[in-house]
């Protein structure tokens, strides 16, 4: 299992690379949608690259519940091998 | 109903001769060519016939911050770019949340394009092929689809009055125009930003273009390749690129102070219903489209001192719109044919070259046609060469012509 500041780290790099959201700014209380202005569109490319770059699944009806980066990282945290 | 005056505020453009107006037309008037050989390593791969084009002089990522470019396809960045550019030409500054120069239910977009975004559908399809739907793009269909371009300027400039995107290949830039004049004569909208848009550069387009024998193989010498109504033309060069006008009500544009380029005074669209790509051989949708555009405007041919052609540097194409406007408007007109210098923007051309034909009138200034060194003597016009010529224009008009039998002239006339 991932550490989570670890996961948090990659996670935020994804959202930059997408977002273009500052990796500073993503941090764990943060919603996707309401905070970070992050679409529909770019939430699926940000979870396609988080299941390459920490080995998990996440499949769309589990997309929809990850609100914030918390709830993203806990998930990582969780489900990866 | 009266007709509405509708005049011309804004320009913008970004083409293999220049990334904004002022480099393109100090391109053409200087004499410049914007085609060069393809740095790809895809010419050698399929062993293409064609090895040149016209690509962009400016990279869009030089302009367009790199998150936003990576969501949208390079012809709809460069319908972006060319959009934002005639905007903040007009004098109207990035709308707000809290400010919109134009109301935004009063504001209207017609962008053309030929294609819209193949190159993206062909990367898309080799991720699918090679990785499966995981690495397929979310943003697949709003990069490829023809209305992109448009559909992001309206998002861009807060545009509520309708979005169009005239599909009609070479003409789809003039039509759009054409189009944008349409939704303020019947009371849409009081601005609409108009133009077209392409970036379809890529070795499919190539080699169906090639396949078709419409292009230039001069490959060991791309400066002098695209060389319209000159005796040695062998074909088009494919190139990239936008160009985008903003259209006004011209009571409004008086009303608030704004420099007025030009005013378009009507134009003619029309179609061949005779072969998907070769021309009428009378020629009489071109020649119905020149026509409509003189009476729309209600002049007489005789008032039109330029014509800015469609001549594409083709054979057989050439002679016909040579032909065609000495039937419409004359032998009068002072000719020149923009494709020598820039290639063929193809869904971008008509409204580049649109743009020309405004800065001609209002500069008094006509380009030459780049390499045009021995006129065909089956082109019976005064097409200028060499250097640019001096005359003082009452009106102009552009020709654009497309595959599908597509014919669409505009007229200007002085502000």
């Amino acid at each position: 299992m991932a550490e989570k500041a670890e996961i948090l780290s990659g996670l935020a790099e994804i959202v930059e690379e997408v977002a273009g959201v500052a990796q500073d700014d993503v941090s764990l209380e943060k919603s996707f949608v309401d905070d970070l202005d992050i679409d529909s569109l770019s939430m699926v490319e940000i979870a396609v690259q988080a299941e390459d770059k920490f080995g998990v699944k996440i499949p769309d009806d589990e997309l929809a519940n990850l609100k914030t980066v918390g709830d993203a990282v806990d998930y990582v945290s969780a489900n990866s091998k | 109903m009266s007709k509405i005056d509708v005049v011309v505020t804004g320009l913008g453009a970004t083409t293999p001769l220049g990334g904004d107006v002022a480099s393109t037309w100090d391109g053409l008037l200087a004499g410049r060519s914007g085609v060069r050989t393809i740095e790809a390593d895809w010419v050698e791969r399929f062993d293409l016939p064609v090895k040149i084009g016209a690509a962009l002089a400016e990279e869009p990522t030089e302009r367009i911050p790199r998150v936003q470019a990576r969501r949208l396809d390079r012809c709809e960045q460069v319908a972006l770019i060319a959009a934002r550019q005639a905007w903040a030409d007009a004098g109207f500054t990035e709308p707000t949340d809290e400010h919109t120069d134009v109301v935004p239910e009063r504001l209207g977009v017609s962008i053309g394009t030929g294609i819209g975004g193949p190159v993206t559908l062909l990367n898309q399809d080799d991720l699918l092929e090679e990785h499966g739907i995981r690495k397929v793009s979310p943003l697949t269909v709003p990069m490829l689809m023809p209305n992109g371009p448009a559909a992001h300027v309206g998002i861009d400039l807060r545009a509520r009055a309708g979005v169009h995107s005239p599909a009609s290949a070479c003409a789809s830039g003039a039509e759009g125009i054409a189009l944008g004049y349409q939704m303020i004569q019947t009371g849409r909208a009081d601005v609409v930003i108009a133009g077209g848009a392409e970036a379809c550069i890529h070795p499919i387009t190539i080699a169906g273009f090639a396949q078709a024998r419409t292009v230039s193989t001069r490959n060991d010498d791309p400066a002098h390749a695209s060389r319209p109504f000159d005796t040695n033309r062998d074909g088009f060069v494919l190139g990239e690129g936008a160009g985008v006008v903003i259209l006004e009500r011209a009571d409004l544009a008086a009303a608030r102070g704004a420099t007025v380029y030009a005013r378009l005074g009507g134009f003619g669209i029309t179609s061949d219903a005779h072969h998907i790509t070769g021309n009428h051989p009378e020629g009489i949708g071109q020649i119905a489209a020149m026509n409509e555009a003189v009476r729309m405007a209600g002049l007489s041919a005789a008032d039109v001192g330029h014509v800015n052609a469609h001549a594409t540097s083709t054979v057989v194409g050439d002679i016909g719109e040579a032909a065609a406007i000495r039937k419409a408007i004359g032998e009068h007109p002072v000719v020149t044919a923009p494709k020598g210098a820039l290639g063929h923007l193809v869904g971008g051309a008509g409204a580049v070259e649109g743009i020309a034909t405004i800065l001609a009138l209002y500069h008094g200034l006509v380009p030459a046609t780049l390499n045009l060194e021995e006129l065909d003597p089956k082109v019976e016009l005064d097409v200028v060469a060499g250097e640019p010529r001096k005359v003082e224009l009452s009106a102009a008009v552009s020709n654009s012509f497309g595959f599908g039998g597509h014919n669409t002239a505009l007229l200007f006339t002085p502000a």
